[in-house]
């Protein structure tokens, strides 16, 4: 390497693959990367140094990085960027990885690696990412000539905003990264292989619609397909016009606004009673930017039985994977809804509503509000002070079922949560991601005290870039959902899920964080308008929460509808809290 | 959903299928298509990769067996694979298939004139031959591997082996 820099533009110069990488990433618009540098990627890094159209967010460990380029996609639409470095920085990344290919969240994460040479050597922090990623990304490359370094970069983003998005992972060599070419961004994609269909075929989309027209009792399955797919607003003309009831996935909640009267809320293990019950007894369900998931369907088998099935979806693997549908459309999910809304006609659905009006009535989602702080409650009143006003980004367990349950939930990507994956440790990285993506809305990461601690090592990174993020942390001493399970089926044998914390409060003091630890129910409210209040930077709140509580309704692994275990606390006592989807809400104040 | 199919052959085991793929011949693409048949839990009996005459298109021969709702989501799992270009299966259609095998079985004096009778009724080739063994070439479909090999086996086999399945679709031949 020579001293000499050009700064001024010339067609014909030479860049390095790491100059090249840079300027690829301008040209993809991207804006921000979440990274940690190493001995593989300092060329990179180098690179990196003098940019300024590109944020670099140094987080405090791999994991952290690949969530918060997940949230930042998820709040955004617009595909998260995670540059990290070889072996186990590369290695680090995979539970990310693996999330965001659950959860169809468009990633490109880029690695380091050892010189090409080197490759298959052992060397110092060599690891076969591309062999490891291969079953958890959409698809991944390595680069082995710096002359196709643009085309693949440009490829991998193509690849992964496209169709199901996914992640995609791109493995640099370090001697590639320094090796010189001419660098043109290739202004188009083309790959023979890779032509995913956006237009529905209008047969079958006529097909459907014949369907429907004759339904009585149908329902809208609705995934987070619609929000991949920017089809709320198409999904919301189409229920109104059907006057059809929408349930929601996990992944789906914010798709379909929770204060229309047709939202039944979510569905599936730990969904609304109603909503399950409304699919068991529905005539025609229509499935849309769904899959169909074990957590949803329980026993497939016992799963609408009575329904016929339309199932639209981008993913052709997806439709007949776990349930046999009648009418599968293949495609983009706002195009088949646009052209699906002109062929059906209003349904008369009044006996229908009426049915699961009463079943609203009798089975609402509930807990107990006596002298005892519970989780469900300081979520019903986040959902109430904010009117749903807010991106909740949750973490996995039970905070993450009352989340889904008793918050508000109005808007597209205000939902940020790991859903097929399962992941703990998740919130907390992934709500920096959408603090870099978003500021038109209140940001709240929660997390139970198990989670909250897998990646605890990002509140560094949230006070160093003083990101406004609103820090939740539901602390009942225990895995709450593990030990739910063990209580319900495992004869309370508690085997290594009481877990020990660390002063949380003083913890986020370390961090410069403010922080306030919360006991009673009296404190809830204030709490919550201290922290919409509170502009500058983080905030930090422990709620010491009712130990053993449990999440309700509860239709358990591998089971029906029929099996659902309701919320044993009665609907009419006087300490009951009574919340209903889609209905005039019951509330009491403690 | 596919056509259907008898779902089980007369063993009571499921049908098989003949699934021709064109994939990208590029580094990692054999892996792909490998790993996804482990990671999901399907069968292979055989698979076979080759060039084509487009040096930058394989040509992947895999014979499976499943119901037709796993070979359903098998054809469309392996479209979803970015290296892949083209899924057929053959089963829905009139194809061609052969297998290539090599075997090598023990011989005297005096049984390498039936050995050798034998070959010439399934039109195998003599490649090799030693006082004690003698190699065979014989090419045709599963089942005529699997018979000459059957006959074989009283001699003693030393070695057998097989390349697994090939195939093409057969073309219209117009009109009689």
């Amino acid at each position: 390497m020579t001293s000499t820099k050009h700064h001024e533009k010339h067609h014909q110069k030479l860049m390095t693959g790491a100059e090249i990488f840079v300027r690829s990433l301008v040209e993809e618009g991207v804006e921000v990367v979440f990274g940690y540098p190493g001995g593989a990627t300092i060329g990179i890094y180098d690179a990196l140094y003098d940019i300024t159209d590109i944020k670099h967010v140094l987080t405090r460990h791999e994991q952290g990085a690949t969530h918060a380029a997940e949230g930042y996609a998820k709040a955004t639409g617009k595909p998260g960027v995670v540059l990290v470095t070889s072996g186990p920085g590369a290695t680090n990344t995979v539970t990310g990885i693996a999330d965001a290919y659950m959860d169809s969240v468009p990633i490109v994460v880029f690695t380091g690696q050892v010189a090409t040479k080197l490759i298959g050597n052992d060397a110092f922090q060599e690891a076969d990412i591309v062999g490891i990623t291969r079953p958890i990304t959409k698809h991944n490359y390595l680069v082995k000539d710096v002359r196709d370094l643009a085309r693949i970069i440009r490829e991998a983003f193509y690849i992964a905003t496209t169709g199901r998005p996914g992640p995609v992972l791109v493995d640099l060599p370090r001697d590639v990264m320094a090796q010189k070419t001419v660098f043109e961004y290739p202004k188009t994609v083309s790959i023979r292989s890779y032509n995913p269909v956006v237009e529905g075929n209008i047969k079958q989309i006529k097909k459907a619609a014949d369907v429907i027209n004759e339904a009585k009792r149908p329902v809208l399955y609705v995934g987070g397909g619609v929000i991949n797919a920017n089809a709320a607003h198409e999904l919301r003309t189409l229920a109104e016009k059907l006057q059809c009831p929408v349930t929601t996935t996990l992944q789906g909640l914010g798709a379909f606004p929770e204060d229309n009267k047709l939202s039944l809320g979510m569905l599936g293990m730990h969904g609304t009673w109603y909503s399950n019950y409304a699919v068991n007894y529905c005539d025609v369900l229509i499935a849309v930017g769904a899959r169909f998931d074990d957590r949803v369907t329980g026993r497939t088998d016992a799963f609408a039985t009575e329904a016929k099935k339309i199932h639209i979806d981008i993913d052709p693997s997806a439709i007949g994977k776990n349930v046999a549908v009648d009418v599968p459309i293949v495609g983009d999910v706002k195009y088949v809804l646009r052209h699906l809304i002109q062929y059906v006609k209003p349904l008369d659905t009044l006996d229908w509503l009426a049915t699961i009006e009463q079943w609203k009535k009798e089975h609402p989602l509930r807990y107990k509000h006596d002298e005892h702080l519970r989780a469900q409650y300081v979520i019903d009143r986040l959902g109430e002070l904010t009117k749903g006003n807010a991106i909740v980004v949750s973490d996995v367990g039970q905070q993450q079922m009352w989340t889904a349950q008793f918050f508000r939930w109005k808007h597209p990507r205000t939902n940020i949560t790991s859903g097929g994956l399962g992941t703990m440790g998740f919130s907390l990285p992934a709500s920096i991601g959408v603090a870099f993506g978003r500021n038109d809305l209140p940001i709240f990461s929660i997390s139970g005290d198990g989670g909250f601690q897998m990646n605890a090592q990002e509140l560094s990174t949230i006070a160093c870039n003083k990101l406004p993020i609103k820090i939740f942390i539901m602390n009942n001493g225990y895995l709450g959902m593990v030990r739910q399970w063990q209580e319900l089926f495992w004869r309370k044998r508690y085997s290594q899920t009481c877990i020990h914390s660390p002063d949380f409060v003083k913890l986020a003091s370390a961090f410069g964080i403010p922080a306030y630890r919360i006991t009673k129910n009296e404190e809830v409210d204030d709490a919550i308008h201290r922290a919409l209040n509170h502009h500058e930077g983080p905030i930090l709140f422990e709620f010491v929460v009712e130990r053993e509580e449990n999440v309700y309704p509860m239709i358990p692994a591998g089971q029906t509808v029929n099996e659902i275990i309701d919320n044993p606390e009665p609907v009419n006592s006087p300490e009951s809290s009574v919340h209903n989807k889609g209905t005039f809400i019951v509330h009491k104040k403690g | 959903m596919a056509k259907k199919t008898q779902e089980l052959d007369m063993n009571g085991q499921m049908k098989q299928h003949t699934i021709s793929l064109l994939v990208e011949n590029r580094f990692g693409a054999l892996n792909r298509i490998a790993g996804l048949f482990s990671a999901k839990g399907y069968n292979i009996d055989s698979l076979t990769v080759g060039p084509t005459e487009d040096t930058s298109v394989a040509r992947m021969t895999i014979v499976t067996r499943g119901d037709d709702q796993i070979i359903e989501q098998i054809t469309k799992q392996l479209n979803k694979l970015i290296d892949v270009i083209k899924v057929i299966d053959l089963t829905f259609e009139d194809f061609v298939e052969r297998e290539l095998a090599l075997i090598k079985v023990q011989s005297t004096s005096t049984t390498r004139a039936e050995i050798i009778l034998i070959a010439e009724i399934f039109r195998a080739k003599v490649v090799d031959l030693s006082p004690k063994t003698l190699t065979l070439e014989v090419t045709g479909s599963q089942q005529k591997v699997d018979a000459i090999i059957n006959m074989l086996k009283p001699f003693g086999l030393k070695e057998v082996a097989r390349t697994g399945r090939v195939a093409l679709k057969r073309e219209f031949q117009g009109e009689a």
